[in-house]
């Protein structure tokens, strides 16, 4: 089943992290497997933030050895780094297996991407100079207490929690996906695209990397793709609705902007409100109430649908 | 054609058949007065009244707390900070005046047969599926599937709706206030469909019998689904149902676009999927 939920404030900052955690909280009931953040904060001039990490959560739980290989894929990531000419401004052990830098690079990002996820288990969940996507097993609660995520500051964020249907209980499954290489981009989506293997392959072709089987991920490196060919967002997420086929609802987040997309047989749901300082949109409208306890005003998007706010 | 089926019915004894049940709704047998109520219905009085304060309560608490009201013969209950949650009010089979509120979630007032709902909010997806009979009126905007597998009643949301409003309708009057989504109308059977804005694509798709009316544009009509023509009788009744809830079509009755089955589908054929094959 699924939830999604995204936010934004419009001008000014507030702590998402909490708003965003509260909303998933509450959409526990659609998927307790696991929940994922792709929060935006405030982007710091020519400095970059990378979400990783070295192993899944279930490895930890294998053998003796797994606790000294996370630390041996940790160092080959930063030898790696060094060899490229990345520079380490800060970096931060979120957790055993998790790991948070920030770093300045003028290089190719593409190719230090491919050059991290070269070692093996190592995935980068996100790069940007805004975004940072945290992901694990659990609910909302208990992956935000893990990785810290109450008092996060920033603009806008999406989130998901996830009921595993068609791929396994595991980080690489969760949302949202990060649309490798593009900085600051990330999708969460409801539903099942029946094109998956078609698009994927073309994709492939393209040069895109998948690192899961999971079509929510195919959202991501499609939007990411449609604008590397030069489309903004408004354009590729209009396109995708002709071109991805099945039955979905997916939010996207760029480094300024949030957007939502509804296929034509509007078959998942989205609950939107719209204030002039902020907008909320979820699955449910518990969610958007776990923020806004008192009446508010909501609706449906409509099939077809497409909306794009800057933040 | 007709005859020879009517003949074949009463043959097979289908008429016969002595029905037994019970509802609110004048169906059955008019001089069966205790087959209107359903057996365990609390006898309420419309004069006394009360509310609770739902905010902090959890959704089967809520749904409990309204049906010992009722058996304390309370006629007129308003629910307070109903806060969006699911499955709220649903089941009732009794006389009641019930107001909400605020908004509900999903599956608001399910399967309810009699009372008269107001719901001052919005309303999330499918809300009054498989109502038998009563009212329900929404002040603000519906989700998808409203209405779904109506049975009886009228079912009214000012605002806007999304996608599949009344799918598999059985009877009764859905009213849109606005707009609706999507595949309105789908696999409907029964009962009418009044829009007062736009309707979206594929409306009626696949519709059965059953009526629809729209006062603004449709974006595409469904399979089978066709053009009827408006009748005295049609505005009548249509001008009639809108006073009741203090609603207007936006170009007068007598302009809206009436929407039926075209009953060509192949489930109108006297032959079976299967024998069709063999004889074409």
């Amino acid at each position: 089943m699924c939830g999604i939920a995204g936010l934004i404030h419009r001008g000014e900052t507030s702590d998402i992290g909490s708003e965003l955690t509260s909303m998933l909280q509450a959409l526990k009931h659609r998927g307790p497997d696991s929940t994922g953040f792709a929060l935006y904060g405030e982007p710091t001039a020519s400095q970059y933030v990378i979400r990783f990490k070295v192993a899944e959560q279930e490895d930890m739980r294998k053998g003796f050895r797994i606790h000294e290989e996370v630390k041996h894929r940790k160092q080959q990531v930063d030898g790696r780094m060094e060899e490229l000419g990345v520079s380490i401004i800060a970096q931060e052990q979120v957790t055993e297996y998790a790991h948070r830098y920030h770093f300045s690079y003028g290089g190719d990002m593409k190719r230090l991407a491919d050059y991290i996820e070269d070692i093996e288990g190592a995935e980068i969940l996100s790069i940007g100079s805004a975004l940072e996507l945290i992901k694990d097993l659990g609910d909302a609660n208990t992956v935000s207490d893990q990785y810290g995520l109450d008092g996060f500051n920033g603009t806008h964020a999406i989130g998901h929690t996830r009921m595993a249907t068609e791929s396994d209980v595991d980080i690489r499954s969760a949302h949202p996906y990060w649309a490798y290489p593009f900085n600051d981009v990330a999708v969460v989506h409801n539903g099942q695209l029946t094109n998956y293997w078609n698009s994927r392959r073309e994709l492939e072709r393209r040069g895109h990397r998948f690192m899961s089987n999971c079509d929510s991920e195919l959202i991501a490196v499609y939007l990411a793709d449609r604008m590397d060919r030069g489309e903004d967002l408004q354009e590729s997420m209009h396109r995708s609705i002709n071109e991805l086929d099945g039955v979905f609802t997916y939010v996207v987040a760029t480094g300024d902007k949030l957007g939502m997309a509804k296929d034509v047989m509007a078959a998942k749901p989205m609950v939107l409100y719209e204030s002039d300082d902020f907008v909320a949109l979820a699955s449910e409208e518990v969610a958007i109430r776990s923020i806004f306890p008192n009446e508010i005003d909501t609706y449906d998007p409509y099939e077809g649908e497409v909306r794009v706010w800057q933040s | 054609m007709a005859e020879l089926k009517q003949k074949d019915s009463h043959a097979m004894g289908l008429h016969e058949e002595q029905l037994v049940g019970r509802t609110q709704q004048i169906f059955f047998s008019a001089e069966e007065e205790e087959g209107f109520t359903y057996p365990g219905a609390f006898e309420v009085d419309f004069d006394r009244s009360t509310a609770f304060d739902a905010a902090n309560m959890e959704i089967k608490d809520i749904n409990l707390r309204i049906r010992q009201l009722m058996s304390e013969g309370y006629g007129d209950i308003t629910v307070q900070n109903p806060g969006a949650k699911h499955s709220l009010g649903v089941g009732i089979l009794n006389r009641l005046k019930l107001t909400f509120d605020g908004s509900l979630g999903y599956f608001g007032v399910g399967l309810i047969d009699g009372p008269n709902v107001r719901i001052t909010g919005r309303v999330g997806w499918s809300c009054a599926e498989n109502m038998m009979a009563g009212t329900v009126v929404v002040e603000k905007n519906a989700g998808s599937t409203f209405g779904a597998a109506l049975r009886g009643g009228d079912l009214v949301c000012k605002g806007d709706v999304g996608s599949r409003t009344g799918i598999d309708q059985k009877g009764g009057t859905i009213i849109v206030g606005g707009r609706t989504g999507a595949f309105s109308g789908f696999m409907m059977q029964r009962g009418r469909m009044i829009i007062l804005g736009d309707a979206g694509i594929n409306l009626g798709d696949s519709m059965y019998d059953g009526t629809i009316y729209v006062a603004g544009k449709i974006a595409g009509l469904g399979v089978d689904a066709v053009e009827g023509e408006m009748t005295e009788l049609d505005t009548r009744w249509l001008q009639s149902k809108l006073t009741l809830y203090g609603l207007e079509s936006p170009n007068g009755v007598a302009n809206m676009t009436k929407i039926v089955a075209g009953k060509q589908l192949w489930n109108y054929d006297n032959l079976e999927p299967t024998e069709k094959k063999l004889v074409l």
